[in-house]
């Protein structure tokens, strides 16, 4: 299984945890998983288009999956996926 | 009326309450503050404005507070350089340096955001402040808490400069040195602010706190004497401040408060974290992340939260981007503090290598008036330059040893 940390927007579809289980052996095969058990959640995340929103950041091990394969990154067992919407900062 | 209408969604439009949210429910979109201009316009005037406070409170009327500004009273309208010697140096007519390097009370641009965020998160009730930040950010936090006598917790990078660690201990707030770089610093706040009731200045609190770097916008327009420069130079990191002053500009327009704005808007970063400088010179109107290497530790967001609105404000207002290497941050660095006396942290070297080059492109012409932000002080990222300056003549305390070290008719100072 895949832990999945889903941040606060996201809550009211995983009735209100913050963190989930999930099976796939990729991002994209885990949201997926993750839509059938609480359904809208992909659609939250993806655009029109199939493709992330551009303000959804998607970490595996604390590593952006922009610097690994995107949603197609590998999963194995016991890694941890977290979803970070709209990354705010500034020095 | 409330001069703030609502906070409103940048990517789809969605409205919410001005509270300490910042990002859309429905598709993650960074939220905005949306005023309502038609009652400020009421109000607000070039003499109203000139008979406030000698401060960037002076433009309380396009901040997003409610009351009086509780928090930073002190903080912007700094001076406006008119730096002839920088501007004869690279073949400028009219050249200003608009000089945060003397902000009060930390010295850089951060202590205007902080002041409108701790006055805003004080007026949602919060008693523990907080921040993800590579040093100026965590510094002016630390140091307005102390002020405010609010609880303070600042995140940094490991690997931060030591007079920024010491500017954020001096204060006494919680500061959590965390493994890694400025992303992963990002990174983890964004989600303890979900898990805890704290004002995060750059992430629950960020529409307000954003907003503070409109007023460097206001001021250059002011101090020019209310005229909008054909060009300004910005420093960029999340590339938040390039859209705000963008941002500023349209504002004073639609407002009245300056005939007309065709200022170009050129962003400016560090090769070594050039994300959205890169995007920009390969044509791409998104960026992608990278691992920033950089002796320009304050502009190493390889993540920028406004890369993608940075773009478009340049792209708007057909500025130009460019990038400089390490060494040209040095140079930066030097040739500002051997002509203006400006002595600016390594932002500032970018600000002034990318200037260079502009002008050395034609991209910036010789009578394009034009203001070029130096956001934050040379005294905190000494170890940029400790190597770069050359050491003190040393001699014996007599007469004789120094006639024989500068052998009467030279002049002047070290040898470097």
């Amino acid at each position: 299984m895949i832990k999945v940390r889903i941040p606060t927007p996201l809550r009211p579809l995983t009735r209100g945890q913050g963190e989930v289980e999930a099976k796939g052996a990729s991002v994209a095969e885990v949201i997926a998983n993750l839509d059938s058990i609480h359904p809208g959640l992909k659609q939250r995340l993806y655009d029109e288009t199939g493709e992330l929103r551009r303000f959804v950041n998607i970490y595996v091990n604390e590593e952006d999956i922009r610097f690994l394969k995107g949603k197609e990154t590998a999963l194995k067992e016991g890694d941890e996926v977290s979803i970070v919407p709209a990354i705010a900062g500034g020095r | 009326m409330a001069k703030m209408k609502a906070l409103v969604c940048r990517e789809c439009g969605k409205e919410y309450p001005t509270k300490a949210i910042h990002v859309c429910d429905m598709c993650f979109g960074p939220l905005e503050v949306k005023y309502n201009y038609e009652e400020i316009k009421k109000t607000i005037s070039r003499r109203k404005i000139e008979d406030g406070p000698l401060s960037m409170w002076r433009y309380i009327d396009l901040l997003p507070v409610e009351g009086a500004a509780t928090v930073g009273p002190h903080a912007g309208f700094t001076p406006m350089v008119r730096a002839r010697n920088l501007a004869a140096y690279l073949g400028l007519d009219e050249l200003y340096l608009k000089n945060d390097t003397v902000n009060h009370p930390t010295l850089s641009f951060k202590d205007r955001v902080v002041a409108v965020a701790l006055t805003r998160a004080r007026e949602l009730g919060f008693e523990t402040v907080a921040c993800a930040s590579t040093g100026n950010l965590a510094n002016s936090v630390a140091a307005h808490a102390a002020a405010a006598g609010m609880q303070c917790y600042v995140f940094i990078p490991g690997d931060l400069e030591a007079a920024k660690v010491l500017g954020n201990l001096i204060y006494r707030p919680t500061v959590v040195e965390v493994e890694g770089n400025y992303d992963d610093v990002n990174r983890l706040c964004s989600e303890i602010a979900a898990e805890h009731h704290w004002a995060f200045v750059n992430i629950n609190i960020r529409p307000y706190y954003a907003e503070g770097s409109k007023t460097l916008a206001y001021e250059t327009v002011e101090q020019l004497g209310w005229r909008a420069p054909d060009q300004v130079v910005v420093p960029m990191a999340s590339g938040s401040l390039l859209t705000k002053i963008w941002k500023g500009l349209n504002e004073l327009r639609a407002l009245g408060l300056v005939s007309e704005v065709r200022t170009r808007i050129n962003g400016a970063q560090a090769e070594g974290c050039s994300p959205i400088a890169a995007a920009y010179m390969e044509g791409r109107d998104f960026f992608r992340p990278v691992k920033p290497k950089t002796i320009a530790k304050s502009l190493a967001i390889g993540n920028p939260a406004d890369g993608y609105y940075a773009l478009k404000a340049t792209a708007e207002s057909r500025g130009a981007m460019d990038m400089v290497s390490d060494d040209e941050v040095v140079e930066g660095i030097k040739l500002l503090a051997q002509t203006e006396g400006i002595f600016a942290e390594t932002a500032g070297g970018v600000t002034i290598g990318v200037l260079r080059k502009l002008v050395k492109q034609g991209i910036i012409k010789k009578s394009d008036v034009t203001v070029a932000y130096i956001t934050g002080n040379g005294l905190k990222t000494q170890e940029a330059v400790i190597d770069a300056v050359g050491r003190p003549v040393r001699i014996q305390p007599s007469l004789v040893s120094f006639e024989r070290t500068f052998k009467m008719g030279t002049t002047g100072g070290g040898i470097t």
